[in-house]
């Protein structure tokens, strides 16, 4: 078996988490000189690891490292939008496939690399897209920021991908970014629609799954939800769930029926609900929501979890793993079933991703 | 030429980048583009578009607040400070 990491992003810096058999985990880090690291991913393809961090000193910045956090380096050539374009503040969300380099920034846009990470060049601001037009208008924008939170690419076609907007929406490219279409269709929200009904909802996390890519799955800000047409219509499946809220999800890599989330209550606290630590997992595509919390905390547990908290590896029974605001690791190598916390004191966590070492 | 002073978070992330060293330059701003001569990617660390510095990071010449036009003369001394913040 393959040696199983983590890569943990949190406030202060990125951490590794290594394991040959899912049981006993040792860790590394901090990395990334203590910057607060939104996401990190492995690419696939080339085994290098990406994070995307933003220094309140420094600026955003993407680091790479090739060989599996040794020795790392930053950029973030070209990672601007001109002497009189909006602010860039943050990125804050990879995806690595086709030899390319997706990172999504604040304000909303999108930069790529395609020469493993020195160099990032403007791919998009989705400019001209409705909803576009008030983007970048502060008396517009909810409070917080505008950015890009997601990229998800197809496996197949490198022009194909999804991306969403905070507050806005899934959009879809199919020619590398130049053109972008809204993918909400279906989906609820409990605030008063703009002018354009495609646009204006709040969309947390999105996943594929691996085994047939027209089931999707996402998170919402209002409700969990299911498309079984590549994003063109969703359906909801909240039925069974504690609380609609939730910002992780995770898909599970050889069943297109499962599905898992981190129901979270929706008011200003946004942790597990009753302080009663779950994941919840469907295995009929949300028809039904069953409560996984063997080995997770039962009572004064009030844990949140962002939106790339959560991951899956791709084991033939794989491991789920979620990281917490406040610095907790929980690792199930049972989909789910059960539970054992295997880090407990990092800073506060953004992402956890899966890489996959030898 | 200058005496440059630079805060203790930039040495780790560019090699051999000591803390304090000599630049040959005019103001401010040409000091910091020889560093980014020999240290691709130092520009981006203190500046950002417009441009400007950033945000956090104060430049002191000859312990006078400074700016990206700041003029330096021989043996002045530059300061560049990471605002004092985070916990």
């Amino acid at each position: 078996m393959p040696k199983t990491a983590l890569l943990v992003g949190t406030r202060k810096g990125l951490f590794v988490l290594e394991s040959d058999d899912r049981s006993d985990w040792r860790m590394r880090g901090p990395y990334c000189e203590g910057w607060p690291v939104y996401h990190a991913v492995q690419d696939p393809d080339s085994g290098a690891i990406y994070a995307a961090a933003a220094s309140e000193w420094h600026g955003a910045a993407v680091w790479r490292s090739a060989d599996l956090g040794e020795t790392w380096e930053l950029s973030s050539e070209g990672m601007n939008y001109g002497d009189e374009g909006p602010r860039l503040s943050k990125v804050s969300s990879l995806s690595a496939a086709h030899g390319r380099v997706l990172v999504g920034a604040e304000a909303v846009g999108i930069f790529e690399s395609t020469d493993s990470g020195e160099s990032w060049s403007l791919l998009t601001t989705l400019d001209g897209t409705p909803g576009s037009e008030g983007w970048n208008d502060p008396a517009q924008q909810p409070p917080g920021h505008l950015g890009i939170s997601w990229t998800m690419p197809s496996p197949d076609d490198p022009s194909h991908f999804w991306a969403i907007v905070q507050g806005v929406g899934i959009y879809e490219t199919t020619d590398g970014g130049a053109s972008w279409t809204p993918r909400n269709r279906g989906l609820r929200r409990d605030w008063p629609a703009p002018p354009n009904e495609e646009i204006g909802f709040c969309v947390h996390s999105l996943g594929m799954s691996p085994v047939d890519t027209s089931r999707f799955f996402q998170q919402n800000h209002v409700g969990v939800h299911r498309s079984d047409d590549g994003g063109l219509s969703w359906t909801e499946i909240t039925d069974g769930l504690p609380s609609e809220f939730g910002f992780a999800s995770a898909v599970h890599p050889h069943d297109r029926d499962t599905f898992y989330v981190v129901p979270l209550d929706a008011g200003h606290g946004r942790t597990m609900p009753d302080g009663h630590a779950a994941v919840w997992r469907t295995r009929d595509a949300g028809s039904s929501w069953q409560k996984l919390d063997r080995g997770l905390p039962h009572e004064d547990a009030h844990l949140g979890v962002l939106r790339q908290g959560m991951a899956i590896d791709s084991e033939d029974v794989p491991g789920l793993y979620f990281g917490t605001s406040t610095g907790q690791v929980f690792a199930s190598a049972d989909e789910g079933d059960t539970w054992s916390e295997i880090a407990s004191y990092l800073p506060a966590i953004s992402s956890v991703e899966v890489a996959v070492i030898g | 030429m200058a005496e440059l002073h630079l805060p203790a978070t930039l040495p780790p992330l560019f090699v051999e980048l000591p803390r304090r060293l000599e630049v040959d330059a005019a103001t401010v701003d040409e000091a910091i583009d020889r560093l980014d001569e020999r240290w691709p990617g130092l520009r981006d660390r203190l500046c950002q578009p417009g441009p400007a510095l950033r945000p956090h990071i104060n430049v002191y010449v000859d312990k006078e607040r400074g700016d990206l036009d700041t003029p330096l003369a021989a043996g002045s001394r530059v300061d560049v400070i990471a605002a004092i913040s985070g916990g």
